[in-house]
């Protein structure tokens, strides 16, 4: 069985119609076009299938898409276009925050989620919220730098 | 202006993946009472969707295959929420992890239950998971029940046919088994705040944070004139569900707070524990590890009377 599921995406209303056991990463990318979310583990372990509802960090891949009825879905498309790169973005590439990429829209989301309740987090803090996402290349490193620099910019500091 | 929805994909995007949820129907009742005359009707058959972080999970690994699922989207709010009655701290059961890690008043009167919504999984899981899904997921290592055991908390369940009203100490029967009828839901979860000269903490040892407990301890003890006169103390992971540590409590009660009372209680515990090898552990460890656990939480839970 399915329904009409409406939301916002990246601020933009959508309809969309759905079966009962559709997971949103899943609507997201082979029906909405959005590519960021990534399918990792399916279980809840990785966090590469992150989004923002109603500008909280969820797992997409562990929420139906008739969930999110009426809600606001950010992805990382939403954040910035590659022309316009949101600072957070910026800040990863500049920082040399990736290597094969695929845990990189995850980590943006994560971390947008952050700044947004945490304008300016000590290191410590940057590990403890990002401690939902994997990421098998980097050793993260680079990564708490790219948030922590991202915040020095978003709050005026850089 | 409206999204352009591209047609629907050839493939089956739900076989798109390694994990798959299984078909269902879902239900999305509008209204308490419509909650409770679905669950009446489908019982067993139909599983409840608070967070999805347990349930989802269980079904894209055909742990469980329920035929309904219950959405609780339309009367979340009215089973979240934090509020204050007397001495209790009364939590909705579909109130979010996350929802209590930010509740100041948590932090104040209950901090092994915040200690424990603190290191459940990553930030995302928090923002999904409920603590009446935690609760009745009833996992030996669930994290909310060492701190709500200590806490002398129960859980209040709803059916067509009434409530009741549950001590959490009754609630688990074994690993993922309650004394939940088939047509009951839990409405919330009612626990003691801390009193005048007490302090409560709660502990985990795991691989990582992010991971499920090889052992994880709870106390909450009261100390009056340099004696102890109150102790409670949980522990998850090392039997078939949550259990009290009694043992270690009778050590701890009219004792001075020192760390050599603390580790004669944490050695008392072995008696009140059955743990088994599995794998995040082994029984031998849980035994010794134990002691040492239950030192340090209780040392936190003495560090927090009066603050």
């Amino acid at each position: 069985m399915g329904r009409f599921v409406s939301f916002t995406l990246n601020g933009k209303p959508v309809r969309v119609y759905v079966e009962d056991n559709e997971i949103l990463l899943n609507t997201l990318r082979y029906k909405l076009g959005i590519k960021s979310a990534k399918y990792g583990c399916g279980i809840g372990e990785c966090g590469a299938c992150t989004v923002l509802v109603d500008g909280r960090a969820v797992l997409s891949c562990l929420t139906l898409t008739t969930e999110v009825e009426g809600k606001e879905v950010l992805t990382a498309e939403g954040l910035g276009t590659p022309e316009r790169l949101h600072t957070i973005q910026k800040a990863f590439a500049e920082h040399a925050a990736v290597q094969c990429g695929y845990c990189t829209p995850g980590f943006v989301m994560t971390a947008a989620a952050l700044l947004k309740e945490n304008p300016n987090p000590s290191e410590e803090e940057v590990r403890e919220y990002i401690r939902g996402n994997y990421c098998r290349c980097t050793g993260y490193y680079n990564i708490v730098k790219a948030i922590l620099a991202a915040a020095k910019e978003l709050s005026g500091e850089a | 202006m409206t999204f352009k929805v591209s047609p629907g994909p050839k493939l089956d995007i739900n076989k798109a993946n390694t994990h798959i949820l299984p078909p269902f129907t879902l239900i999305e009742p509008g209204s308490l009472k419509e909650l409770l005359e679905v669950k009446a009707k489908y019982g067993e058959k139909a599983a409840i969707l608070a967070g999805g972080t347990d349930l989802l999970v269980k079904m894209k690994l055909r742990i469980l295959e329920p035929e309904y699922v219950i959405s609780l989207k339309k009367v979340r709010s009215e089973l979240s929420g934090i509020r204050r009655e007397g001495d209790e701290i009364v939590i909705g059961a579909a109130t979010l992890l996350r929802d209590i890690e930010l509740n100041d008043s948590i932090m104040r009167l209950a901090p092994a239950l915040f200690d424990a919504v603190i290191v459940m999984g990553g930030v995302q899981i928090r923002n999904m998971g409920t603590i009446g899904g935690n609760l009745g997921n009833a996992s030996p290592a669930a994290d909310t029940a060492p701190p709500l055991l200590v806490h002398s908390a129960s859980v209040k369940l709803l059916s067509t046919s009434g409530e009741r009203i549950v001590p959490l100490e009754e609630f688990f029967t074994g690993p993922g088994r309650t004394v939940m009828r088939p047509d009951e839901i839990i409405y919330e979860v009612r626990l003691k705040a801390l009193g005048k000269g007490c302090g409560s903490a709660f502990m985990k040892i795991a691989r990582t944070a992010f991971d499920l407990a090889k052992i994880s301890a709870a106390a909450m003890i009261c100390v009056e004139d340099g004696v102890i006169k109150e102790a409670k103390v949980a522990v998850g992971s090392a039997a078939p569900t949550p259990v009290r540590a009694r043992s270690a409590e009778d050590a701890l009660v009219g004792k001075a707070p020192t760390p050599e009372t603390f580790l004669e209680a944490g050695k008392a515990a072995r008696n009140d524990i059955s743990p088994i090898d599995d794998v995040r552990s082994t029984a031998w460890y849980r035994r010794r590890v134990i002691a040492p656990l239950l030192h340090d939480v209780l040392q936190k839970a003495l560090g927090r009377i009066g603050v």
